[in-house]
């Protein structure tokens, strides 16, 4: 079973490898934007049948490791 | 004093903690491989600077994670002294024992020079080697020395004389919240701190001012 997981950071964390991005987007010719924020995606192939199960176990391993939730926010897509 | 410095794949201060730990105490420190589940006994746990894991994911999360981390933090907990340096503060924070994260430096630039630090807190077995106020030229390299946490946090840390050092006039070369450099646990007993005071014990470094931390614990810890 596959899960998708998505880590952002936090509204008020600062950064500047989003407002980098930003400006590289800049000097490209893309200037109608107007913040860029960045963050990561993790692909979990598990070993589990059951929905709720993997749900739960992939909710740990944010909490755990996969996010630092001082600073990130994560969601996580089942299936 | 006895100290064990545990060492990861991809730190790299490690030989560095030691030579200022041997200075200063006069004994060899054990280095612990961070797989070792034991730790010697000792007065002091250094967890040195360098790229565990190679940073990935985020710095110091998977190192937090290593066996050995398990019994520093039981050491922690009965009181043993812990100085997480550079890498070794990220490992801090990402293991829970010390509040905060660092986060990548405001400027997105590795920064590699020497900073002035401020003495805040005096009145610990890190810092007795010093006086309050006193300031200290430290290298500092580091790309991820941001010190980031929640308004209250810090305001609790200030409140707590949990700031051991903060970066002098216009040092700061992260961004860190509040020009925090270094900080301490509620029971300061552990100390983590971004710039490399081992680095600073020979004349040849163009600093000494990092000797006195070091001389500091061998006396109150012997």
């Amino acid at each position: 079973m596959k899960a998708k997981v998505h880590i952002t950071l936090k509204t008020g964390v600062l950064d500047p490898q989003g407002r980098a991005i930003q400006h590289a987007l800049g000097s490209l010719g893309f200037a109608n934007v107007a913040d860029v924020r960045q963050g990561k995606y993790i692909e979990l192939d598990l070993q589990e049948t059951d929905q709720a199960r993997a749900r739960e176990v992939v909710d740990a391993m944010c909490k755990k490791l996969l996010a630092n939730t001082v600073i990130e926010n994560y969601s996580v897509e089942i299936g | 004093m006895k100290s064990a410095i545990v060492v990861f794949p991809g730190s790299n201060r490690e030989q560095d903690a030691r030579a200022a730990l041997k200075q200063a105490s006069g004994r060899d420190p054990a280095m612990v491989w961070h797989r070792d589940s034991e730790l010697p006994d000792v007065d002091l746990i250094l967890i040195p600077g360098g790229f565990s894991y190679g940073d990935y994911l985020r710095c110091g999360a998977m190192a937090a994670h290593s066996p050995v981390m398990r019994e520093v933090a039981a050491r922690a907990q009965k009181g043993v002294a812990v100085l997480g340096v550079c890498n070794g503060f990220q490992v801090l924070t990402e293991a829970g024992l010390l509040p905060g994260v660092l986060l990548r430096n405001a400027s997105l630039k590795f920064t590699c020079r020497n900073v002035t630090l401020k003495v805040e807190n005096s009145q610990t077995l890190f810092t007795s080697g010093y006086a309050a106020g006193q300031t200290l030229s430290v290298p500092v390299a580091h790309g991820d020395g941001n010190y980031f946490a929640e308004e209250s946090t810090l305001d609790r840390l200030e409140q707590r004389g949990q700031i051991a050092f903060r970066y002098d006039g216009d040092s700061n070369p992260n961004g860190s919240a509040r020009n925090i450099a270094g900080i301490f646990n509620d029971a300061k007993n552990v100390l983590g701190m971004m710039p490399h005071p081992e680095n600073a014990i020979d004349p040849l470094q163009g600093s000494t001012d990092g000797r006195a931390l070091f001389t500091g614990l061998v006396q109150a810890l012997s």
